[in-house]
C-alpha cells in the first residue's frame, strides 16, 4: 500500500499557541492512502481529526514533518503555489456547505474555475455537468437559501468535484444533515470513489458514516489508532 | 476581470438597503462636486477663453465706472493697435425679473473686428450693422425663448431709463443669431448709439474698450502707452490683457474658490468615511467566504483585488451618476442665471478629475478591508462558521 501512497505523511506534527501555553495536537503521524481509497477518519473532539484534515488539504502547515501528495511536498511550498496547487488537485466538502449566498447553484459550482483559463460557455458546460452528477441540474439557477440542507450539500460537493481534483476531503459533510439527507450524501461519495475513482478522506463523528468508507482510521488526542476496514 | 462581475454584482445585492445608502452617499459627493467644479469656473472665469491678442480699458477704480466715450478714439490712435472697439452694461431683464440675459451695448462695427470668433450669415450681419435699433442674440438664448430673426423684442434694463418716456424698455429686433466659438452663446449684443442717444441717466459714456493689437509680445508697452494718455485725467484708465482681465476678475473669487474647494474635500472626507465603513462591515461579514474562496485556491492577492475592485465598482457607480447628475443641473441653472455667468456649464475636466477620484477614493476606502482579507488565515477565517 505505501509504494502507491497517493497522500503520504512522515513525522507530522502540529502545535498551537493558546497564550503563553502550546498545545500539541498532532504528534508525529506517519500516514500513506493510496490512491482511490475512501478514508473515514473517526475521533472524539479535539483529537486532531480536522486540522490532520487541513494539513492533508493545504490549507494549513505542520510544525514539523512532511506531506507528500501524489509525489509532490505541500508542506514546502509557497502560500501562491500551494494556492495554486489546492485549485487542481483538492476538492472540499463542509460540514455547513459553504457556498457563497450571493450566488446561484451554477455559480457557486463554477466559482474554482474562475482560476482556470476556460471560456465562460465552457465554465458553465462543466458546472452543470457537475450539478448534473449530483443530481441538480433542474436547480441550477437557484440559490442557497432557496435550497434544503442536503441540496446544498450536494452543490458543495458539485464544487468539490468541478475541477476534477486528485483527492476529495470531506469535514463532517453529513454532521448538518438528518439521517436521510445524510444518506443521499454517503451514497454520492460512495459512487464519486466507487465509479470516478475519486479518492476521498472523510472525517466524521458518526460510524454509520464511517461504514461507507473502505477504511477507517482512529484519532485520539493527536496520535493514530487501530485502522480498520469498514 | 470581466469573469468575476457577476460575482461583484451579486456581492452588491448582499445588503441592498446598506448598498443603496452608500451609494447616495457617494452620488450626493460627486454632484456636489461636479456642481462646485461648475460653479469654480464660472466665479472664477475662463482665462483659456482669452484673446491673446486682445487689451481692455477701463476705468482704473473698476470696471463698473463709465469712460468717456471720447477715449475710445484716443485709443484707436495709440501705436500698436489694430482696432478698438467699446462696450457698456445694459442688464437685460426679458419678460420675467428672474429672465436676466446679459446684454451689452457695443460699437457694432469694429465689434466682429475685435471678436473674430463670434459668427452669424453675412446678411444677419449686414442687417444688424443697418438697424441701430436691432441686436444680435446668442443661438443659445434665441433656442430658450424660441426667438428667430425678425422678432422684436422688449428688453428691459435694470440700469438705465429712457429719456422720451421714463420707462425702462428697449424694443429690440433680432437681426441675427449668432454662435460663438469661446462659449458665450446666451448674451444679446445691441447698438451702443441706440442706447447712448434714448438714455436720460448719462451720455457720451462707455463701460470700457476692448482693444486688438497688432503684435501680442507688445501687449504690455500698448497697455502703458494707452494708461499714459489718461494719466493724471479725472478719470484713469487700466489697460490689461484680456486674460489678466478674467483672470484678475478670478483673482477677487479666489476665496471663494478656495471655500468650494475645501468643502468638496470634507464631503469627499465623509463619503470615503462612509464608504471604508461599509466596505469594512462587509467584510467583516464575509470573513467565512474569503475563507472559503482561499481554500478553492484564491489567492491573497486575488481576493484582495476582488474586494478592491467591489469598492471601485460602487464609487464608479455613484460618481457617474452624481457627476451626470451634475451635468444636468449646470445645463439647467445655466439658463438661470445666464446673466451673470453666460459660460457657465460642468467643464469637460470635470469627468476626467472625477474618474481619477473615483479610483483614488474606492482604492482608499477598500484599503483597511483589502488588508484583512488579505492577511486572513483560512483556517481562523473557516471556524467563524
Amino acid at each position: 500500500m505505501a509504494d502507491e501512497a497517493l497522500v503520504r505523511l512522515r513525522g507530522v506534527a502540529k502545535d498551537y499557541k493558546r497564550g503563553s501555553e502550546t498545545v500539541h495536537v498532532l504528534h508525529a503521524l506517519d500516514l500513506d492512502i493510496p490512491k482511490g481509497d475512501f478514508l473515514a477518519l473517526m475521533g472524539p473532539s479535539g483529537s486532531g481529526k480536522s486540522t490532520l484534515l487541513n494539513l492533508i488539504g493545504g490549507i494549513d502547515r505542520p510544525t514539523a514533518g512532511s506531506i507528500e501528495i501524489a509525489g509532490q511536498r505541500t508542506d514546502s511550498m509557497s502560500d501562491g503555489d500551494l494556492g495554486r496547487w489546492r485549485a487542481n488537485h483538492v476538492g472540499f466538502v463542509f460540514q455547513m456547505y459553504n457556498l457563497l449566498p450571493v450566488l446561484t447553484a451554477e455559480r457557486n459550482v463554477e466559482l474554482p474555475l474562475l482560476l482556470t483559463k476556460l471560456s465562460a460557455a465552457e465554465r458553465k458546460k462543466r458546472a452543470n455537468a457537475a450539478l448534473k452528477l449530483v443530481g441538480l441540474s433542474e436547480r441550477a439557477h437557484h440559490k442557497p437559501r432557496e435550497l434544503s440542507g442536503g441540496q446544498e450539500q450536494r452543490v458543495g460537493i458539485a464544487r468539490a468535484i468541478v475541477s476534477d481534483p486528485t483527492l476529495l476531503l470531506c469535514d463532517e459533510p453529513t454532521g448538518d444533515l438528518d439521517r436521510k439527507s445524510g444518506d443521499e450524501i454517503l451514497d454520492l461519495l460512495q459512487a464519486l470513489n466507487q465509479q470516478q475513482g475519486k479518492t476521498i478522506i472523510m472525517v466524521t463523528h458518526d460510524p454509520h458514516a464511517a461504514a461507507r468508507a473502505k477504511h477507517v482510521l482512529h484519532l485520539n488526542k493527536g496520535q493514530l489508532g487501530h485502522e480498520a476496514a469498514a | 476581470m470581466f469573469k468575476y462581475l457577476p460575482l461583484l454584482w451579486a456581492n452588491l445585492g448582499r445588503k441592498r438597503l446598506r448598498t443603496s445608502l452608500t451609494l447616495a452617499s457617494i452620488v450626493v459627493a460627486f454632484l456636489l462636486f461636479g456642481l462646485m467644479q461648475t460653479l469654480r469656473v464660472a466665479l472664477t472665469g475662463s482665462p483659456e477663453l482669452a484673446g491673446l491678442d486682445r487689451l481692455i480699458t477701463m476705468h482704473k477704480t473698476s470696471f463698473i465706472q463709465s469712460l468717456p466715450l471720447a477715449y475710445l478714439n484716443r485709443v484707436k490712435g495709440v501705436d500698436g493697435v489694430l482696432v478698438a472697439s467699446s462696450q457698456d452694461w445694459f442688464g437685460g431683464m426679458y419678460q420675467e425679473d428672474r429672465n436676466q440675459l446679459a446684454t451689452f451695448a457695443i460699437e457694432a462695427p469694429t465689434f466682429f473686428e475685435v471678436y473674430s470668433e463670434y459668427q452669424l450669415p453675412p446678411e444677419q450681419k449686414q442687417a444688424f450693422l443697418q438697424d441701430r435699433s436691432s441686436a444680435i442674440v446668442g443661438k443659445l438664448v434665441a433656442e430658450r425663448f424660441q426667438w428667430k430673426v425678425g422678432d422684436t423684442i422688449p428688453m428691459r434694463s435694470n440700469i438705465w431709463t429712457r429719456k422720451d418716456d421714463g420707462g425702462n424698455v428697449w424694443p429690440l429686433k433680432i437681426a441675427g443669431i449668432y454662435e460663438a466659438s469661446n462659449g458665450d452663446n446666451q448674451s444679446i449684443y445691441m447698438h451702443y448709439e441706440y442706447l447712448n442717444e434714448s438714455r436720460a441717466e448719462i451720455r457720451d459714456m462707455i463701460g470700457w474698450v476692448v482693444v486688438k493689437v497688432s503684435d501680442p509680445d507688445r501687449s504690455a508697452e500698448i497697455a502703458r502707452n494707452i494708461d499714459a494718455l489718461f494719466v493724471n485725467s479725472s478719470t484713469e484708465t487700466k489697460t490689461s490683457t484680456e486674460k489678466a482681465f478674467i483672470q484678475g476678475f478670478a483673482n477677487q473669487m479666489g476665496n471663494i474658490g478656495k471655500l468650494l474647494t475645501m468643502v468638496a474635500a470634507a464631503v469627499f472626507f465623509t463619503m470615503l468615511l462612509v464608504t471604508a465603513n461599509t466596505m469594512g462591515q462587509s467584510i467583516r461579514e464575509r470573513i467565512n467566504e474569503i475563507g472559503v474562496m482561499k481554500t478553492l485556491g484564491f489567492s491573497g492577492r486575488g481576493v484582495t483585488s476582488l474586494v478592491l475592485a467591489e469598492a471601485i465598482l460602487v464609487t464608479a457607480i455613484g460618481g457617474l451618476i452624481g457627476l451626470g447628475l451634475a451635468a444636468l443641473v449646470s445645463k439647467g441653472l445655466s439658463a438661470a442665471v445666464a446673466q451673470f455667468f453666460p459660460v457657465l456649464g460642468m467643464p469637460a475636466a470635470t469627468w476626467g478629475i472625477g474618474a481619477v477620484l473615483i479610483v483614488v477614493l474606492g482604492s482608499l476606502a477598500a484599503a483597511l478591508p483589502c488588508a484583512q482579507a488579505g492577511r486572513l488565515k483560512i483556517v481562523d477565517a473557516l471556524r467563524k462558521t
